[in-house]
């Protein structure tokens, strides 16, 4: 009989002393060498044999990767080693990013959440990643370290399949940076699951609302959706809705319907696809309001 | 394949083990140090049953290497009794019946000390929370939460 709970494949822990070498010893060894943080996905994939790398390169040690920093002028930066639980702990993710800290607590479970990180939640890519949706209403940038040196990578248009993002060969998410987030802002990540806690989202809907005097409704929304298309998808013409009409309960269900239409889901073992749109609409409406009762 | 001499220290105690990169520290704890005390159930981090104390932190010992744990301070089920005294998380899981088959148990254990220590006086819910991570097929969790909850009152009246 196979043993049910195989150990890891055989590979090549690699520790590099700088950034520059990590980069370069992943350029050179493409396609058979990948970084890891906490290894919470990596090694669940690796033993599933879905990936079959010789390499596995450390980056959680360099300077700024356990890093939680907050800016009153700049906001909030995290750096790619910190866990989910070091962010949903740290006060300024309470006080300034509360969205934040109450989507990474719904992660999977709390000894998980102490090896997962932000950064590699997002990097991962997965359609279901329940941090992701914060991280794109709240802006998200970014900070990525390549062959080529620094750059930022906005989370709009980073995504472009499940685990397929912009990042290249030789390159290494070294933090995230959130801007201060809207003033009076609200929001809220509903989480829908098979049971309470601990299970991957059937959908996930994230809402961030905010007064704008540049919107006709005089208010802002920002929307994400898990779970319900390859990517995280932005329902954009449902934001669009909610920021050019006044707000009604009529508004919010003609948004929740057009999120209802962006979301482009399959048949899974967790729910169906006909199901999932439906509870986008749902989902939508009750995010929504959430927000919206909060902001009066 | 690369071998690595790691310094660790378990339960207290300082070892020096070499191990390939691609063991996990549940691996070097059950095959290497005889520390069969944590368990090897799902290896993919679903069911708790390999959960120990890293630096203080509960972590999956199936998710995380063993070359990762350099430096690092472990502590396993086998660290929690001392001098032949039981932790009173242990007395109470005794007492509430909270252990049948005994696999889940260490894990349980390891989990309840961890909320314990960052919340000694935890409502229902917040137990219920820190265990979503550890499943048990025996119990019903129902006497599992009353151990916790127990063994948070025997630390507060010791501690008055």
């Amino acid at each position: 009989m196979d043993n049910p709970t195989p150990g890891l494949p055989k590979f090549e822990y690699i520790k590099p002393a700088s950034l520059d070498e990590a980069s370069a010893f992943l350029v050179d060894h493409a396609g058979e060498a990948r970084p890891f943080m906490g290894g919470t996905d990596t090694f669940v994939r690796l033993r599933a044999k879905a990936w079959h790398d010789k390499f596995m390169v450390d980056v959680k040690h360099f300077s700024g990767m356990n890093d939680i920093s907050f800016d009153p002028q700049h906001g909030l930066t995290i750096g790619a080693a910190v866990s989910m639980n070091r962010i949903i702990e740290s006060p300024f993710v309470q006080e300034h990013y509360p969205l934040l800290a109450q989507a990474a607590r719904t992660v999977a479970s709390y000894q998980l959440r102490s090896r997962a990180t932000l950064v590699g939640n997002i990097c991962n890519a997965s359609p279901a990643g329940d941090t992701l949706g914060a991280s794109i209403v709240l802006g998200g940038v970014l900070r990525v370290h390549g062959v080529g040196g620094e750059r930022e990578e906005p989370l709009t248009g980073f995504f472009h399949a499940p685990g397929k993002t912009n990042l290249r060969p030789g390159d290494i998410a070294t933090a995230i940076h959130f801007p201060l987030p809207p003033a009076n802002a609200a929001g809220i990540y509903i989480k829908l699951n098979r049971n309470n806690d601990g299970d991957l989202a059937i959908v996930g809907v994230t809402a961030l609302g905010y007064p704008d005097a540049t919107a006709a409704s005089g208010f802002r929304f920002k929307l994400a959706l898990a779970s319900v298309a390859p990517v995280p998808r932005v329902p954009v013409e449902a934001e669009a809705i909610l920021a050019d009409a006044p707000i009604t309960p009529e508004t919010i269900a003609q948004a929740a319907n057009a999120a209802m239409d962006a979301a482009t889901p399959i048949d899974d073992t967790r729910g169906t696809a006909k199901y999932r749109k439906l509870m986008v609409r749902n989902l939508v409406k009750r995010a929504v309001n959430d927000v919206w009762e909060k902001l009066q | 394949m690369a071998h690595h001499t790691i310094t660790v220290t378990i339960n207290g105690e300082t070892e020096i083990v070499t191990v390939p990169s691609h063991m996990t520290l549940l691996e070097m704890l059950r095959e290497e140090l005889a520390l069969t005390g944590t368990k090897n159930g799902c290896a993919s981090g679903e069911c708790g049953a390999c959960t120990v104390m890293m630096n203080g932190a509960p972590v999956n010992s199936c998710l995380v290497l063993a070359v990762e744990t350099d430096g690092a301070e472990i502590m396993t089920v086998e660290g929690l009794a001392h001098d032949h005294t039981l932790d009173p998380l242990q007395e109470a899981f005794v007492e509430s019946g909270a252990v049948q088959c005994g696999f889940c148990t260490p894990g349980m254990l390891i989990s309840s000390k961890s909320l314990l220590m960052r919340n000694p006086n935890p409502t229902d819910h917040d137990i219920r929370e820190a265990l979503v991570g550890n499943l048990c097929r025996c119990t019903g969790y129902v006497r599992i939460v009353d151990g916790v909850r127990q063994a948070a009152k025997l630390v507060a009246s010791d501690t008055k």
